[in-house]
């Protein structure tokens, strides 16, 4: 069965990298099925890991208001009928509403205050030149980049010129973001061509 | 009132969970787990709503003989297979030796895995045909992705080892990443909070409206 | 001239074999390769060091296949570092893949020799408590109280009943969290709804496309550390004194990202090659 199960996800492989040539409908076929899979084994999980043990034993264990979730739950899947479809909205709002809650606060925090907190750094560390200036660097970069996000005022003179360095830190970052995303997709490439030259084929010990 | 619940319901439910924030106490705290329980159900049928609408669109093709609809019984065969199997096994569905466990192993790891890997010849084609330094901010750009590439790698060692401590590609790779690199994605972050404070507000106060009517 | 100007048409099927014998041919060689820990890398390590045997660390796998290569040999040697030690682990996820993805790492651990020796027990030196959906509200939930946010654990015991589990009520009960993340929700979600509302210490593996973006937590301390991509993996398999496939695959990893380099400074100078033939 192991064998069977190795052939099985080396041609399906082989079947997803086809389409590095062309086209084709064992390609089309692979996808379809992924797609598939992937939705039934969300189905499946969300049931056992999530309707069972929190609702369906919640409501078994005497703990009734969870049908109030229940009937939020159906009411979204009533989005499936174009005639009814407008209550799933109840459900969404309720959705919405904890999201928008929820980050107002932890967003501001996290990603606003404290990041803020630790840009307003001393400028100076005695003896220690490499932190002065790395210091240095994350205060004129955080600025410049924010002086560039800036768009309700003109990007002129002493602004633009902040705003055009702010541009160059952005770019800095782009740079290194590729070069740490080739890094991921090739990792990712290794991954396969392990399994197909070495799992599959016994090419590799 | 097809409108004016669903916004209701939207404020009420998080401007108790800010409150709660600032009043972690009884009973307030109790408003917050109340409405936390509930979108973890509420949630996990959204995720039985994509899985439904899948197979209704798929269906849809089929019945209608559109352009590709063969693929859709794929797609269905697919689903019912792992969903009759998940069923089969029961609650410990995911233990390594069961048949569900062997499905996932050697369908959907491989399909996935294999799916994202693909993007690598992407990248490299790209690489080749689009990335150029055509002004001083490509040129920046293409200086960074080079030292990071390589300093990142044990090869970036090799190169430079011949350079003093510090001054190695490594060492500079580490160093754009410390300093400038985070001093822009901070600024990009801090920019982005502001945006998503400002934001869930006109969600809660109401005058963000379009998840509350239309389709 | 004619040659840079096909040099710079050619079919992209070349280039993406070019990429495939890039990654595939350095697979066939066992070459030990120096690698730095870098102090990112160290700081984890350092911090989970620093945690007395018996500590409660909380693995969060939010991942699925496609990001396996980058982040299952993370949560090998994480858990393989954690058993070592003796710290009892915690297994949840926030994708539906992730109590998956923990059971196949756990299939290669707990197989190895010295791990067997240990004689480990499910219930007592590790738990596994699945996946629950609701993202980021899950992890605000298991602030406030764990056994409600999983009642069961991933094949159906009630979470009250498993002796690891006894006392842990909230993050002031755990020592130490540890996410394996490949976007939304996952190292992101736990700095905003863990680490600064509930004083939480927390290390991540991301996918290298991540570790960019979470370099400002490291700064601000909201992170202890991170182990970005393949090679933070495999520095961190280095640093635990445990090499594997993360170290095995950087021979690979550095051939390709020499083969990106190159494309990269071809394509330019053909480029800049025929601009300025073209101007001229």
């Amino acid at each position: 069965m192991e064998t069977i199960g190795i052939w099985i996800a080396a041609l399906l492989t082989l079947g997803i990298f086809s389409f590095l040539y062309k086209d084709n409908p064992f390609y089309k076929f692979c996808e379809s099925l992924f797609v598939g899979v992937s939705a039934g084994y969300w189905f499946v999980t969300t049931f056992w890991q999530v309707f069972m043990p929190k609702l369906a034993d919640n409501l078994v264990a005497g703990r009734f208001y969870y049908i109030i979730g229940a009937i939020f739950g159906v009411m979204m899947l009533l989005r499936l009928i174009p005639k009814i479809g407008w209550i799933s909205r109840w459900s969404l709002a309720l959705v919405v509403g904890t999201t928008a809650g929820l980050y107002f606060t932890r967003y501001l925090v996290s990603n606003g205050m404290v990041q803020v907190q630790y840009t307003i750094i001393s400028l100076y560390v005695k003896g220690n030149l490499s932190q002065t200036i790395g210091n240095l660097v994350i205060v004129i970069g955080t600025f410049s980049g924010l002086i560039y996000f800036f768009f309700s005022k003109e990007h002129k003179g002493a602004f633009g010129g902040l705003a055009k360095l702010g541009i160059w830190f952005l770019m800095l970052s782009f740079g290194a973001s590729f070069g740490y995303t080739v890094m991921s997709r090739m990792s990712l490439l290794i991954g396969r061509m392990d399994f197909l030259l070495g799992t599959w084929l016994g090419l590799i010990r | 009132m097809r409108r004016e619940i669903p916004l209701a319901i939207t404020a009420i439910v998080g401007f108790a969970l800010i409150i709660v924030y600032f009043i972690p106490h009884p009973p307030f705290n109790a408003s917050k787990d109340f409405f936390e329980d509930l979108f973890f159900i509420i949630a996990a049928f959204a995720i039985w709503l994509g899985c439904l609408n899948l197979l209704k669109v798929n269906a849809d093709k089929v019945y209608l003989k559109k352009k590709g609809w063969p693929f859709s019984i794929v797609v269905w065969f697919g689903f019912f297979l792992m969903v009759i199997v998940g069923f089969w096994e029961g609650r410990g569905f995911m233990n390594p030796g069961t048949t569900f466990y062997y499905l996932y192993d050697k369908l959907y790891y491989p399909l996935n895995a294999t799916m994202f890997s693909i993007l690598a010849f992407f990248v490299a084609s790209a690489s080749y045909r689009a990335f150029r330094a055509r002004n001083k901010e490509a040129t920046i750009l293409l200086i960074a992705a080079l030292f990071v590439m390589l300093g990142r790698v044990p090869f970036g060692y090799y190169l430079s080892s011949w350079l003093p401590e510090g001054w190695r590609l490594g060492n500079i790779t580490d160093w754009i990443m410390d300093f400038p690199q985070t001093a822009a994605q901070r600024a990009i972050m801090i920019g982005i909070a502001l945006g998503i404070v400002s934001s869930s507000l006109r969600v809660l106060l109401g005058l963000e409206r379009t998840f509350a009517s239309g389709e | 001239m004619k040659f840079l100007e096909k040099l710079l048409a050619v079919d992209r099927r070349i280039i993406f074999l070019f990429i495939a014998i890039a990654v595939a041919l350095p697979l066939f060689f066992v070459v030990k390769l120096h690698i730095e820990v870098t102090p990112v890398v160290r700081n984890l390590h350092n911090a989970l060091e620093a945690l007395p045997p018996g500590s409660k660390v909380l693995v969060s796998l939010d991942y699925d296949p496609g990001s396996m290569p980058e982040l299952q040999p993370m949560a090998e040697s994480f858990f393989r570092y954690c058993f070592n030690r003796d710290l009892k682990v915690i297994i949840m996820g926030l994708w539906p893949n992730g109590p998956i993805q923990a059971n196949v790492a756990l299939e290669v651990v707990l197989k190895e020799p010295e791990i067997m020796k240990k004689n480990l027990k499910y219930g007592i030196d590790y738990v596994n408590l699945g996946y629950t959906a609701g993202n980021e509200v899950v992890i605000e939930r298991m602030g406030s109280d764990i056994p409600v946010t999983f009642p069961k654990d991933y094949s159906g015991n009630k979470t009250e009943d498993l002796p690891l589990m006894k006392g842990v009520m909230n993050f002031n009960n755990i020592d130490f969290v540890y996410n394996l993340s490949a976007g939304y929700p996952g190292t992101v979600e736990w700095v905003l709804f863990a680490v600064d509302p509930y004083k939480v210490k927390l290390g991540a593996g991301n996918t290298a496309v991540q570790a960019p973006q979470i370099y400002p937590y490291l700064n601000s301390g909201q992170l202890v550390g991170l182990l970005g991509g393949m090679k933070g993996g495999a520095e961190f398999e280095i640093a635990t004194g445990y090499p594997a496939k993360a170290v095995r695959y950087m021979f690979s990893q550095s051939v390709a990202h020499a083969v990106i380099c190159l494309f990269i400074l071809l394509g330019n100078f053909a480029y800049f090659a025929t601009r300025k033939k073209k101007g001229s």
